[in-house]
């Protein structure tokens, strides 16, 4: 598994903060994205009704996961596949390479997957000289700065087209030095350009699953660039990478939640490539594979049903969390410091790496809301947060000076009488060294809040100490 | 005996808030003064000190459990439990059922608070039928929709409709209302550098709109936008905004306590 520097969040977060280039790939995004979702939903009256089919669809899935499971590799056997079962990173790598060992492969061309980055794939697979070729645009070029993705559909959400064109002519210096890069569609053709040769060259394509279906024994793929496609087309073999949650059981049922996946994740109605895989090439096929490979990865998956972290399975990976998070628009996705950001990430990190190494994530949230509230899947995304916060106060992860901040509190809120003494005595003094300026500039133990804001002084005499006397002065105990 | 006296008044439990408790009065004052208007009694429990969210919020199961049972045993007695915050509101109506779904004699009691519930603004509109008040502000106001309220309570076209009915107030519309003023209970001092950048953008939101005052129906989101737009306007001599809460309007209570964050 790739290395986590989740608990280095506040680190990582001081850092996105003062990055302008991130900043302002950011402020684009938060826009961008929400106004898209808006405006597609709006036009589409049964969204919510196909929320709610969706969510049911993977709660059943996840209530049947097992049967499920067994039905699609039935299926992929009988249209001339093979599925492989990896429980952990290191497995799913020894497949793969034992794939492209066999079919002698020296290039291995890409489409997006999150499972390849989970499993840390393109470093396992260039340190045993097979070369991979990312062919998502935003994939290539993160993988020409050697950077992670920032966002789970975007990503290279995190630059600016500016920071794309720079690398674009830092490495392809094969080019025209004086050619123009300055419209996006010119860099999208470049890009193009030198990925085209790659897919010939290529022995074996690697692609992720948006869904596996159960009934057909398919793997579907959702692409806007039509990379995918070329991805798993043209070489001798097509390796899907999927996590086990992935399945759906019907062709049917994979629709319905492809309807609700564009809209959630860019306001799309469908993305430009929705592309359905059974099997290899068959003898009166004239384009395809002559294998077709699942590799379904477990990695700490199947231990979370029947927990309260179930529903995370659910994810369909839309994005829409991260896009409408206001602390991920403020820090991006790199300061969650492993593979998924965002407040899915906040709940599926902890799930899969241990909340002992990401400490931060369920916590760097406000509880909003928003997240849940646009989750195509109704994922309660902040409840399960609060569930690893649980967690972390019982395994004494939760830092001793909120501990010990909070036990004193609670000790006096437990304690009316206690509490509107001690209550009542501060907020006199309080108010009184606040009388002038109505707030106070610096305060002790709220340096993290007085640094860039006021601190409003109280007004003086607590509600229930004046009640209790207005309660007195009219006859009232 | 006229009509009016013989239809029973409901009894309301105040649910202060520590917040208001602690450092704007005059918002508990403004809630029983809207309350007593709308038909209410209204009495206030003196065994109430907080929710227990910030204990909920950060994993202390044990502590939040033991203050929702003191704030459920303080509170059987009434027809309705009404506080002027939607997030102690949300507390007492989504969370405490959950919170004490495993005991389940508490867990029916929960249930039964939870039932008679509301936030202030929610209840005077939709409970109490209060869609008028009479009062004066003169001044033009924009509106931040606190998180808690907004999603878990619904409370959104309630305060707005109950303004326009405040003479001498013009609602401008709060670009992003929706979105998080980044204070979160304890997420702005456990991460102040990420709740300064939201709050800093939620001031430049605020600023832009032209309004003279900001209103919210929760006091950690005031205090926190109010102490942000202070600061912008001492260091960087941005406009000064006056910041209260929606129910010191609606009950013509301005004149009773300085702006929030303000002297007098």
């Amino acid at each position: 598994m790739i290395h986590s520097t989740s608990n280095a969040f506040k680190a990582n977060a001081h850092d996105g903060l003062a990055n302008p280039t991130l900043q302002s790939a950011l402020a684009k995004m938060k826009v961008g994205f929400p106004n898209r979702r808006s405006e597609a939903i709006a036009r589409l009256p049964e969204f919510d009704a196909l929320r709610d089919r969706s969510r049911d669809i993977k709660n059943h899935v996840l209530e049947n996961l097992d049967w499920y499971l067994e039905r699609f590799e039935a299926r992929v056997r009988e249209a001339g596949g093979l599925v492989h079962w990896a429980r952990t990173p290191d497995e799913a790598r020894a497949i793969i390479l034992g794939i492209c060992k066999r079919l002698d492969a020296k290039i291995v061309t890409k489409g997006k997957s999150m499972i390849s980055e989970e499993i840390g794939l393109n470093g396992f697979l260039a340190a045993n000289g097979i070369e991979p070729v990312e062919t998502d645009l935003g994939e290539y070029i993160i993988q020409l700065r050697n950077e992670t993705p920032s966002h789970i559909i975007a990503p290279a959400v995190h630059l600016t087209k500016a920071a794309i064109e720079a690398d674009f002519r830092r490495v392809h210096t094969h080019l025209d030095a004086k050619r123009d890069l300055t419209e996006p569609a010119t860099l999208v053709a470049e890009a193009r350009g030198i990925l085209r040769q790659r897919y010939f060259q290529a022995d074996v394509g690697i692609t992720g699953a948006n869904f596996l279906i159960a009934e057909t024994g398919s793997s579907v793929i959702v692409t806007n660039e039509g990379n995918g496609d070329l991805t798993q087309l043209l070489p001798k073999a097509h390796v899907v990478i999927a996590s086990l949650e992935k399945i759906v059981p019907t062709l049917e049922d994979a629709s319905t939640i492809l309807r609700v996946l564009g809209r959630s994740a860019t306001g799309q109605e469908m993305s430009v490539y929705t592309t359905f895989s059974t099997g290899p090439k068959r003898e009166a096929d004239l384009d395809g594979p002559r294998e077709y490979h699942v590799v379904l990865l477990d990695n700490g998956r199947s231990a979370l049903l029947g927990t309260e972290f179930q529903d995370i399975l659910r994810c369909i990976r839309c994005g829409a969390c991260m896009n409408h998070c206001p602390v991920y628009a403020a820090v991006g996705g790199h300061a969650y410091g492993w593979v998924y950001p965002g407040p899915m990430g906040a709940v599926l990190t902890p799930s899969l790496i241990g909340v002992e190494n990401a400490k931060h994530l369920p916590n760097a949230s406000t509880f909003c809301g928003k997240c849940e509230s646009v989750c195509p899947m109704h994922i309660p995304l902040p409840k399960m947060m609060r569930h690893y916060r649980v967690r972390e106060w019982r395994q004494n992860l939760t830092p001793r000076g909120a501990r010990l901040g909070l036990g004193i509190w609670a000790w006096t809120a437990k304690r009316p009488g206690i509490y509107h003494a001690l209550t009542s005595m501060a907020m006199r003094v309080l108010g009184w060294l606040g009388r002038r300026h109505g707030s106070f500039f610096n305060l002790p133990l709220a340096g993290g809040w007085t640094a860039t804001r006021e601190f409003p002084a109280p007004q003086g005499q607590t509600f229930q100490a004046q009640w209790a006397r207005r309660q007195r002065a009219m006859g009232r105990t | 005996m006229p009509v009016a006296d013989t239809i029973p008044r409901p009894r309301i439990g105040l649910f202060v808030t520590c917040l208001v408790d602690l450092f704007r009065p005059v918002v508990g004052f403004a809630a029983v003064k809207l309350l007593e208007e709308s038909g209410c009694v209204v009495e206030v429990p003196a065994l109430q000190t907080c929710c227990g969210q910030p204990a909920f919020n950060s994993g202390d199961i044990a502590d939040a459990k033991a203050i929702a049972k003191q704030v459920i045993a303080s509170f059987e007695g009434f027809d309705y439990v009404v506080a002027p915050s939607g997030s102690c509101g949300g507390m007492l109506k989504e969370h405490y059922p959950e919170l004490l779904a495993d005991e389940p004699d508490w867990a029916l009691r929960a249930q039964h608070l939870a039932a008679r519930t509301y936030e202030l603004i929610a209840f005077l509109h939709d409970v109490r039928g209060m869609t008028k008040v009479e009062a004066a502000y003169a001044d033009s106001v924009t509106y931040h929709d606190s998180c808690s309220g907004l999603r878990e309570l619904g409370v959104k076209t309630q305060p707005r409709a109950m303004l326009r009915s405040v003479a001498g107030v013009a609602i401008t519309e709060l670009p992003g209302a929706e979105t998080c003023c980044g204070f979160g209970g304890t997420f702005c001092v456990k991460y102040p550098e990420i709740s300064d950048k939201m709050v800093g953008e939620k001031a430049a939101d605020i600023l832009k709109t032209g309004a003279g005052t900001l209103l919210a129906g929760d006091i950690g989101c005031l205090m926190n936008m109010a102490g942000k737009l202070k600061r912008l306007a001492m260091e960087e001599g941005a406009r000064k905004i006056k910041v209260r809460h929606v129910a010191e309007v609606l009950a013509g209570m301005t004149e009773d306590a300085p702006p929030i964050g303000e002297s007098s």
